[in-house]
């Protein structure tokens, strides 16, 4: 069976973000380019299944949509361990025209299991995968903390407000996975940033496809009032503040 | 033309989310001059599918079908879809929890219908249709145009204030199934936690960190949570080292939550922390550092170590439930 995980591109998560072109465009200049936290997660759990060879995954593929200026986090992946990689050459649009893309890149790969990360750190919106699953046509499972192979068949944990749930699911599936499926990110070693440098990219140009919404502009949060602060001394007050000016007993 | 809000339930019941989505669905009917109609899946009954209409929803439609036991996220889609198209569903809403997060990308795909998730307002304008969301988990705000016929926008928990507006109740009874051909998926075991405030619901949340200094002191934390009927949590640091439960973590990669009311103690607010928690009502602070940035987040702060603090907030609650 084959692995593939899709990829975003975003600002390190200690990014303080700023906007310029009348706050319709993010400031990218001194940004740190990262794999999204979830996405890498991803990779780790996909790297971990192909470490034991009773699993029989073949390979782990890296998909994105992007432009030439994500090959160095497209190499970042290769070097943790992903065996290829493939890229669409678009500048990434909304979630759908992603989607839209990634699905027409993979179609006919045959991949058996595709990771996504549940939500993006840049625009929080938590759909690609789910629409690469319905582009694909093929089932999704939501909140997966963790992704095991036993006799063949993919046995899949998903997070439910207030639980979870153990299910079996038939390949090919789009699991979209979420904090608990992998411990700790996996890094490059030095072997691997060597070798990553000469492992395949897979440039595929873009289908056509139009998205189906727009960042109109950004704003940046109100500041919060001032911090009221009570003397450690007298904690007990702090009750009384909350009770009768916050209100919130 | 109507405003089709989705549905879970527990166990046949319904919780203040539902109810949130209901009215926050009525608020943008209002906008649009639509009805609401409200699509519940599964087993509930009627005194529980009323409190639909009573905030705002003027039909129900109750599927009931014993192949919406398991939540099979492509058939579910392909239901909901047939239901938009039949009431000419204009604006859907949904939570944006694990469920919603499934089934609005799909629904996107199927309707053609832009999506904007996690929203906590009333969208900006109906025409064009903009609405207003956090991006850079919170770091930022995004005004996002939908620029399609039908509009799909998910709802974040605890960031709608529920609003009563009453209509006479109508309920459609529906058996129509998904599609059966469509269910890859089957569940093996499901696990829910009980007895416990679930962390996304909780309206007051008890949150310890680092500076809890080491999982034994946690009996004051977990006192003050209980007397306030609090949900507890954690920050990340003190999951990974396994002092509470993964469960617990709150912050980017963990839950993110909107409580009217959160406690951090000992937890020195890093990006990725605040991330998770900065939708909260009010923020109160216990560090022993007062450069901590957490204090920049929070409308109370104490300076000064959490294990002293906590028995004093403790005693004070008591007393204020005494009275």
């Amino acid at each position: 069976m084959k692995v593939l995980f899709c990829i975003s591109n975003v600002p390190d998560t200690t990014t303080k973000v700023k906007f310029v072109n009348e706050s319709k465009k993010l400031d990218v200049s001194g940004i740190q380019w990262v794999i999204n936290p979830w996405d890498e997660l991803a990779l780790t759990r996909a790297l971990e299944l192909k470490d034991d060879a009773a699993n029989g995954i073949q390979s782990v593929t890296v998909a994105h949509v992007g432009t030439v200026g994500a090959e160095p986090t497209i190499r970042k992946a290769l070097a943790i361990g992903a065996d290829d990689a493939i890229r669409v050459n678009t500048e990434a649009d909304d979630a759908y025209t992603i989607a839209a893309q990634l699905a027409e890149a993979v179609r006919s790969e045959q991949f058996g299991i595709i990771m996504c990360g549940i939500e993006s750190s840049d625009h929080n919106g938590s759909t690609v995968g789910g629409m690469l699953a319905e582009f694909l046509g093929c089932p999704s499972v939501t909140g997966v903390s963790s992704v095991k192979i036993e006799g063949g068949i993919p046995v899949i944990v998903r997070e439910i407000d207030g639980g979870k749930e153990v299910l079996t699911v038939s390949a090919p599936f789009v699991a979209i996975v979420q904090k608990g499926i992998a411990k700790e990110p996996r890094i490059a070693a030095m072997r691997g940033i060597m070798m990553a440098r000469t492992k395949p990219i897979k440039v595929i140009e873009p289908a056509a496809c139009e998205s189906l919404t727009e960042v109109v502009d950004y704003e940046m949060p109100k500041a919060r009032a001032a911090c009221k602060y009570v003397d450690a001394e007298n904690a007990g007050k702090l009750i009384a503040l909350l009770q009768n000016e916050a209100k919130v007993f | 033309m109507s405003v089709l809000v989705f549905l879970e339930n527990w166990d046949g019941r319904f919780k203040k989310l539902s109810f949130e989505l209901v009215s926050y669905a009525s608020k943008v009917a209002d906008m649009l001059y639509s009805p609401v109609i409200a699509l519940s899946f599964g087993q509930v009954d009627a005194s529980e599918l009323e409190k639909l209409a009573t905030y705002g929803a003027s039909k129900v439609i109750s599927v009931e079908n014993d192949l919406l036991g398991t939540f099979d996220e492509q058939a579910f889609a392909g239901l909901i879809a047939g239901v938009a198209q039949n009431t000419d569903a204009k604006v859907l809403v949904l939570a944006n929890n694990n469920a919603g997060k499934a089934l609005a990308p799909r629904l996107s795909v199927r309707l053609k219908a832009g999506v904007a998730s996690g929203v906590s307002k009333l969208p900006v304008s109906t025409e064009p249709f903009v609405v207003y969301k956090k991006v850079y988990s919170g770091k930022a705000f995004a005004n996002i145009l939908i620029k399609t016929d039908i509009k799909i926008l998910t709802l974040a928990q605890n960031s709608f204030e529920l609003v009563e507006s009453p209509k006479p109740f109508v309920c459609e009874k529906s058996a129509a199934g998904p599609d059966g051909s469509l269910i890859k998926t089957q569940v093996k075991e499901v696990q829910i936690q009980s007895g416990k405030i679930l962390l996304t619901d909780a309206d007051i949340v008890v949150s310890g960190g680092r500076g809890m200094k080491s999982p034994e002191n946690w009996a004051p934390l977990v006192e003050l949570a209980g007397l306030l009927g609090a949900a507890t949590a954690c920050s990340r640091p003190v999951s990974d080292e396994g002092w509470r439960s993964h469960d617990e973590h709150t912050g980017q990669t963990g839950k993110i939550i909107a409580p009217n009311l959160y406690f951090a103690i000992g937890i020195s607010g890093a990006t990725q922390h605040l991330a998770g928690i900065s939708s909260s009502k009010f923020i109160v602070a216990i560090n022993t550092d007062k450069d901590a940035p957490i204090f920049e987040a929070a409308q109370y702060g104490i300076i000064g170590d959490a294990l002293k603090v906590l028995p004093k907030l403790v005693e004070a609650v008591k007393e204020m439930k005494s009275k």
